[in-house]
């Protein structure tokens, strides 16, 4: 009878759970609308402010003054700057980023064949980031003031330091060059006859095995993203580490783990299954936000990497003053990034119910 | 099959040769080295991957103005005449002769009668007439797949009248004007020859579908990635050796460097200048080395003080040390300039006498012309890296030190790119850094575009706002003959007015180096910067 009032008393509580979990959902999706709009606004407001003329710069040092003109209207440079404000808003609410000015092509087709190859290097990084991280940080803490939680602190500490060119290019020296173990950069053997459909290359080779039963493109495509996600995922690996270890430490000092000790509790059921449980609420944060800069922050690592990534095609758009290019890049990298926070937070939510009701 | 192909090749040789009668292009030779190669099968097979530093903006070289987007295009399309490999000559190839009327304002192209654009149209007048016409006439269906910037560049608008298939393959060009160098632009990319039908296909996606009559046939392109071309076994001449051509992007120079020392890329275009000399010491890697045609240069602004007085101009060409600044920012990939146009180009006056570096000659002529204690100058320093300078900002400081010597303060300014252009152009500037990369091998490219009196019109190409009669006389003189000899003459006589006006400080023209594996054989650097893949196979 007991356990069956109890069975009862649960479901109860999770049917209001999945009520306040519902409100909470709806509360934070209605956010993200004023959210994008400024954002919008504000990477109208960046370009239109930023100095040089875009005609002039598209064109060289060849320009002739019919030439520039024309590419002024074309642009609509030539329009009053809060026209040009609501043509902006009207196509960004349509996802209409227009064309590149650059290429002629739709600045949508180009993100699509291209942040994919980010969003993947950025996913692999963090896999590798977090799971390492998360051991390392634990280690160090459950063994503080050893010689394993001073050796990882100072390797998270040079890890945070290291320029990442610098790693990635030592990286490769030795893995590729030196033991010739790793190719040197790309997604893929380009000597393959390879046709990516969602253009998630490990997805997509995938398929091919179980469609044509043949790994090597699988094979290729994971051997080629180990170096650029371990240059990529260094910084953020020793930032988990340290917030995994300052969390813990915080963490097993608390009664509750005295009490489950002191109960006699098996040591690494005590770290594991209660401990660490409660330290990942600071990490989960950490990794989101650290998820959030690789999606715009892989520039160097996609170019060493020769990685055909968003990063690099941004901060070439932006050197173009290619306009349509750099507001539909940094649109979508702005939403892709509010997007994590929100699942940043319902992480959170399911982890700490008291978050609902604040 | 290949063999019946280079017999029919050399069949077609002989005949162009016999037919072309008319012009003076270096046929025989072209014809030579066709029997030559077409003794060896051997030379078929291989894929060949080319490492380069950027991705190619399109595919349709009418539209695009930059070096990557060349290097995919040039291998996919021909054009009616082309630039002889490795050279600034031009030879003939989808036009095999052509005549020229006694006023050299009509020319008549005779057009090879067999060749076949990729998707099957057959190439003919037609061809010719829409790819070129889609640049010439506003009112062109495809005109607004413009803008055609470098039909603007060229001035084709203001050369070209009218354009007309007199017969399937006879097409007659009709000028407004006598332009020598017309030829010569014919010659380059944004001339090449286009599928009407493959447009009429893809309009606005043409540039990344691009179809031409060319050696090689466009398979796929993975943005930022690679480009795989395949060879075009219908080619109207004889088939390029390679079975597929792939352009792979590395951004980073030394990560592209170590990709060709572990054999992942087979040709590298663009290396660091500091790793230029490791490379060539390497047995394992060629480098092939060739002056760059372009030219580097500090324009002294003569329309302002004191640099409308010759004696100061002359002043900072003995006061400028070119030796280091070589040494300080090209390294191996660079050498000295005296002359406005690079070394490489036809009527490049060897006999100039460049000014030695004298810091005491510079001052006796700054006392002179009433500045003997030196006086302040801006100077301008270009934000960007290009090929004439790979870093204009390193240049100025040498060149602030070498100028302190003399008294003359210099301060350094520097702009975003865009507005530094826009400086210079308007002549904001009392002495500025910037350079030019030459497009169709013609002198006039250089020394009318940079130096003449209409091109010192604000927005200026002139951006010493130089205006000497005697020097545009004489480059005026050159535009509108045909006589290589003449011109040449004439050209030279222009640089000797250049050197003694001293309107620039000329200071430097890159060297173009292209490490490679020491297996592919028969790759020529182009002059004109193209990267021309047909004639390279692979000895492995």
């Amino acid at each position: 009878m007991g356990n069956r009032g109890h069975a009862v008393s649960v479901s109860f509580v999770q049917r209001d759970n999945g009520l306040q979990m519902l409100k909470y959902l709806l509360k934070r999706l209605s956010l993200l609308i004023p959210t994008l709009i400024g954002v919008a606004t504000l990477v109208f407001a960046m370009v239109a402010l930023s100095p040089g003329d875009p005609a002039r710069v598209m064109l060289g040092e060849r320009a002739t003054k019919a030439q520039l003109e024309k590419i002024r209207a074309e642009m609509g440079l030539d329009r009053p700057l809060i026209e040009q404000y609501g043509i902006y808003m009207k196509n960004m609410v349509q996802l209409d980023f227009g064309e590149s000015i650059k290429t002629g092509r739709k600045v949508m087709d180009e993100i699509k064949e291209l942040y994919p190859a980010t969003i993947e290097l950025a996913f692999f990084a963090m896999l590798f980031a977090t799971i390492v991280g998360i051991i390392i940080g634990v280690l160090s803490a459950t063994r503080r003031n050893t010689w394993i939680d001073y050796t990882s602190m100072v390797g998270a500490l040079v890890g945070v330091s290291l320029p990442v060119f610098w790693l990635a290019l030592v990286l490769i020296m030795i893995f590729s060059v030196g033991f010739d173990l790793l190719p040197t950069g790309g997604r893929i053997n380009i000597r393959y006859y390879f046709e990516p459909m969602t253009n998630f290359y490990v997805i997509d080779s995938i398929i091919y095995l179980f469609r044509e039963g043949d790994p090597k493109f699988l094979t290729s495509v994971l051997r080629h993203i180990i170096l650029p996600a371990i240059a990529l995922g260094t910084i953020p690996l020793a930032i988990i580490a340290r917030v995994t270890r300052s969390s813990m430490l915080e963490v097993l000092k608390q009664d509750y783990i005295k009490t489950a000790r002191s109960a006699g509790i098996l040591e690494n059921r005590v770290v594991y299954r209660y401990a660490l449980k409660n330290a990942l609420l600071p990490v989960i944060t950490i990794i989101g936000i650290q998820f959030g800069l690789l999606l715009s922050g892989a520039i160097l690592t996609e170019t060493i990497f020769a990685w055909p990534g968003i990063g690099k095609w941004l901060y070439k758009a932006i050197e173009a003053r290619d306009y349509p290019a750099v507001q539909g890049g940094v649109m979508v990298i702005a939403t892709t990034f509010v997007l994590i926070n929100l699942v940043v937070d319902i992480l959170y939510s399911l982890v700490n119910p008291k978050i609902r009701l604040q | 099959m290949k063999k019946a192909l280079n017999v029919l090749l050399v069949f077609l040789l002989a005949f162009a040769v016999f037919a072309g009668g008319q012009q003076e292009a270096d046929q025989g030779a072209a014809a030579e080295e066709a029997t030559e190669e077409s003794a060896e099968d051997s030379k078929y097979g291989g894929v060949l991957v080319f490492g380069r530093g950027g991705d190619s903006v399109g595919l349709d070289p009418a539209r695009e103005t930059d070096g990557e987007s060349f290097y995919g295009s040039t291998q996919i399309f021909d054009n009616l005449v082309e630039f002889k490999n490795g050279t600034t000559e031009i030879q003939p190839a989808l036009a095999k002769s052509w005549d020229i009327s006694d006023d050299s304002l009509t020319f008549t192209f005779h057009l090879v009668e067999d060749a076949t654009f990729h998707d099957g149209t057959p190439f003919n007048a037609e061809a010719v007439v829409f790819s070129l016409g889609r640049q010439l006439w506003e009112d062109h269906p495809y005109y607004d797949l413009g803008p055609w910037k470098y039909w603007g560049y060229m001035d084709m608008s203001n050369i070209v009248k009218d354009i007309v298939a007199v017969d399937e393959y006879t097409v007659r060009f009709e000028l407004q004007k006598v332009e020598a160098p017309f030829l010569a632009n014919l010659a380059m990319d944004f001339a090449a020859m286009v599928s009407p039908a493959a447009v009429e296909k893809y309009g606005s996606d043409f540039p990344s579908n691009p179809v031409g009559t060319g050696p090689f046939k466009f398979v796929s392109w993975k943005k930022d990635d690679h480009i795989v071309l395949e060879r075009n076994e219908d080619y109207w001449r004889r088939p390029a050796y390679l079975d597929r051509l792939i352009l792979k992007v590395i951004p980073d120079a030394t990560a592209r460097y170590l990709a060709l020392q572990k054999g992942e890329i087979d040709v590298m275009d663009f290396p660091s200048p500091e790793d230029i000399a490791d490379m060539k010491a390497d047995p394992d890697i060629k480098v092939i080395q060739q002056p760059g045609l372009n030219v580097g240069y500090l324009a002294m602004n003569c329309e302002k003080e004191p640099f409308d007085d010759v004696r100061v101009r002359k002043a900072f060409n003995y006061a400028i040390n070119k030796e280091e600044i070589i040494a300080g920012v090209f390294g191996d990939a660079g050498t000295t300039a005296k002359n406005p146009i690079p070394p490489t180009m036809w009527s490049y006056n060897e006999d100039i006498d460049p000014y030695p570096y004298n810091p005491e000659k510079a001052k006796e002529l700054l006392a002179e012309a009433g500045y003997a204690d030196g006086f302040k100058t801006d100077l301008w320093a270009m934000p960007v890296a290009r090929p004439y300078f790979p870093d204009g900002r390193k240049v100025a400081e040498i060149m602030q030190a070498q100028l302190k010597e003399i008294g003359v303060e210099a301060e350094i300014v520097s702009y975003e790119w865009g507005t530094y252009l826009e400086g210079t152009d308007n002549g904001k500037h009392q002495t500025a850094l910037l350079g030019w990369t030459g497009d169709n091998g013609d002198p006039d490219n250089f020394l009318f575009v940079l130096l003449s009196i209409p091109a010192a019109e604000v927005p200026a190409g002139n951006i010493a706002f130089w205006k000497d009669k005697e020097f545009n006389d004489l480059v005026v003189e050159a535009k509108s003959t045909f006589d290589r000899d003449k011109r040449t003459e004439l050209y030279k006589e222009a640089q000797e007015v250049f050197h003694e006006e001293a309107p620039w400080v000329p200071v430097a023209h890159s060297v173009v180096s292209e490490p490679m594996q020491p297996y592919v054989m028969n790759f020529k650097l182009s002059p004109v910067g193209k990267r021309v893949f047909y004639s390279v196979w692979l000895d492995k």
